[in-house]
């Protein structure tokens, strides 16, 4: 019983990865075939330059997903980030400084929504909700006006690039700026520590069925605090590279942006009743988000229209993962 | 005289008005009695406390039918998008943007638009009932979405109208008061009767107390959740015609912003549980005024309008460590532990 169900599990997980992987396919031939210059290298790198920051407070959104929680307070997060990092460096506090307080900031406040929810059993929405209204009041307060950044190694993150030649042809050259290095570094932890280290193991026995869990002698106090540590932090980092990547800090950036970091990570298979998902998975769903995005460029449409498309996307896998769940439940139930 | 006194504290309603009453004489206080004086200017009342009335009168309609919603456990997030799409709808319709052939006609302008509440009540209610998403993942999606739709039912501009009779929804007055006042309380009247005269309350309760012995009970919980949030959207949609008749036009980006964090504050406020089970509508209403009147009072003392968000934010977070048993236990035990010590 064990073994199926083990298997139907990873099932699951596949068939929507597959999915995800062969609609990014089939978009990025539509977009080849319908548009010049769409097929590069640099299209399908800049998918990363753009996207760097997204991907990396997704990844962190994935941790608190397979715990079987929920945290919308990364968008405000990343907005705080961007907006108070600005305005200390403006005040000139050495950049290095700005960066370490500011993934410190990010921990801290991961960590108190963790223990608010575990300690005192407050639902996780009610607590990331007022996280997300806490740092964005908080962002209005430190400035309410786009605070530019001039720091040198900001600069120097954000145009410094390394050309990418795989050919002679145009369509074979392409570039990734520095700050992308960090989403790779991030990839890798993640990766590691979901797979190959015991906190890993702990996140998605919890995810499976917190008492079980417990059950089983696993700490969840410390698991579940983790993962909401850690996806503020991943947040905090995002909006470190948002600042790369933009220049600058205001308080109204990436409004609504928690629906696209919750939304790749369903797109790339994570279940939002929390126990499956992988972070390979986020990343490829961020990805379709970024050939959206590009396609309505392309097409020149309202920006609106990207959003729409990842809200009607998402509610299609959302379905997809209902009747799969429930099919894996009516098998269950015959086997018994 | 006491027992009506005693029977009075018991309701749940009892401490918010309280809170509410000593808002108000402190800011009569602060303000030397201005605060209280009503002027009739051409037979209509006119003062502050009219205007936290007529300015909470949003607040009320959506904490009415977020109360619901708590009780079962679940949160509606969306209600401040549906408001911008009704608004949206609503203003394009009597401008003459959308559907000509109705002439900028202000009652299917008016009817439209509470339609596209109801049916994105519904879709809401659909994703959370039927396909079982959580409902803030389900309430979400039309939270970011919602406002996309509506950018692009007015193209992405801000649409302005000139009709008398549209600004009547918020600036009207009837024997004196307030239009919305009206509004508010056929709404919230009708929800205090239908929960209180109907068994549905104590489904309500039960749902969100255990949603499984509900269901084996043989309360039809899908059926329930599907009504619940319907009742949401078309009353999220009411409250985005007041909005939009107040500012004249429809601002997409604007309209209803971090409102549904107001809503369940003033739930929250009103001392429903916020993981589901008591309720109790006068109480979430009381609960909005109080917060129209903290933003009143906190704008009058001159502190800039970014600090409100945080302190809202801060309060919500108070208020469920209070409703928290864990937390409760924690206290308690400090207490007995300090008794002890005295005690010895």
């Amino acid at each position: 019983m064990e073994q199926t169900g083990k298997r139907k599990r990873v099932h699951i997980n596949n068939i929507s990865l597959v999915i995800t992987v062969v609609l990014f396919i089939l978009m990025f031939l539509f977009g080849s075939v319908k548009y010049n210059n769409f097929l590069s290298l640099s299209t399908f790198l800049n998918l990363f330059n753009d996207n760097a920051y997204l991907m990396i407070a997704a990844i962190g959104a994935t941790f608190v997903l397979i715990s079987g929680g929920i945290d919308i307070s990364i968008a405000s997060t990343i907005a705080f980030t961007g907006v108070s990092s600005a305005f200390l460096l403006e005040r000139g506090v050495p950049a290095f400084l700005v960066i370490l307080l500011m993934l410190l900031v990010g921990i801290i406040v991961g960590c108190t929504q963790g223990a608010l929810i575990h300690y005192f059993k407050l639902q996780p929405f009610i607590v990331t909700l007022a996280g997300q209204f806490l740092m964005r009041g908080l962002c209005v307060v430190i400035s309410e006006r786009s605070i530019p950044i001039s720091d040198p190694f900001f600069k120097t993150m954000a145009l410094g690039k390394v050309a990418v030649r795989l050919g002679e042809a145009k369509a074979w050259n392409g570039k990734i700026y520095y700050y992308v290095f960090i989403l790779l570094i991030v990839f890798a932890a993640a990766v590691y520590t979901l797979r190959y280290t015991k906190f890993g193991r702990c996140l998605y026995a919890l995810g499976g069925g917190e008492t079980s869990a417990s059950l089983m002698g696993l700490n969840v106090a410390r698991t579940k605090i983790a993962a909401y540590g850690i996806s503020s932090f991943c947040a905090a980092l995002g909006g470190i590279v948002f600042s790369f990547y933009t220049l600058a800090g205001f308080g109204l950036q990436n409004l609504g942006l928690e629906l696209d970091a919750l939304s790749s990570a369903v797109i790339g298979g994570t279940l939002l009743t929390g126990g499956v998902g992988t972070v390979a998975g986020t990343v490829v769903g961020v990805m379709i988000e970024g050939i959206i995005q590009t396609i309505v460029t392309y097409q020149n449409l309202n920006t609106w229209w990207t959003k729409v498309t990842i809200a009607a996307l998402l509610c299609f896998f959302i379905v997809i993962q209902r009747i799969i769940a429930i099919r894996a439940e009516k098998s269950k139930g015959k086997n018994e | 005289m006491r027992e009506t006194w005693n029977r009075l504290s018991e309701k749940q309603y009892f401490r918010p008005l309280i809170i509410f009453i000593i808002i108000l004489l402190f800011n009569g206080i602060v303000s030397k009695g201005e605060f209280f004086t009503l002027s009739i200017v051409d037979g209509h009342l006119y003062g502050r406390i009219i205007d936290i009335v007529r300015n909470g009168s949003k607040l009320m309609i959506l904490a009415g039918g977020m109360t619901m919603i708590l009780a079962t456990g679940g949160t509606d997030i969306s209600v401040g998008s549906i408001m911008a799409i009704s608004g949206a709808i609503a203003c394009s319709i009597v401008n003459g943007n959308i559907f000509p052939s109705f002439n900028g006609n202000v009652a299917a302008a008016i009817i439209l638009a509470i339609l596209a509440g109801t049916v994105s009540g519904i879709w809401n209610g659909f994703l959370v009932a039927k396909i079982k998403i959580q409902p803030i993942v389900a309430t979400m999606i039309l939270m970011v979405a919602g406002r996309g739709i509506a950018q692009l039912i007015t193209r992405g501009k801000i649409v302005t109208i000139t009709s008398e009779t549209y600004y009547f929804i918020n600036g009207g007055y009837i024997c004196g008061l307030p239009f919305p006042l009206f509004i508010v309380l056929f709404l919230v009247g009708f929800l205090v009767l239908f929960t209180g005269r109907t068994a549905f309350g104590l489904f309500l309760e039960s749902v969100g107390c255990n949603p499984t012995a509900s269901k084996y009970v043989g309360i039809k919980v899908d059926r329930m959740l599907l009504a619940i949030y319907t009742l949401s959207g078309a009353f999220a949609a009411v409250a985005g015609l007041i909005e939009s008749a107040g500012i004249k036009g429809a601002d997409c980006n604007n309209a209803g912003l971090g409102i549904e964090m107001d809503a369940i504050l003033a739930v929250a406020i009103g001392g429903t549980n916020l993981m589901g089970g008591r309720f109790s509508i006068p109480a979430s209403v009381i609960g909005a005024l109080i917060v129209q009147s903290i933003t009143t009072t906190v704008l009058a003392l001159g502190v800039p309008a970014a600090y409100i968000r945080v302190l809202k934010a801060l309060l919500i977070i108070i208020i469920c460590l209070s409703q928290s048993k864990q937390f409760k236990d924690l206290v308690i035990k400090r207490k007995m532990i300090n008794r002890k010590v005295v005690g010895s």
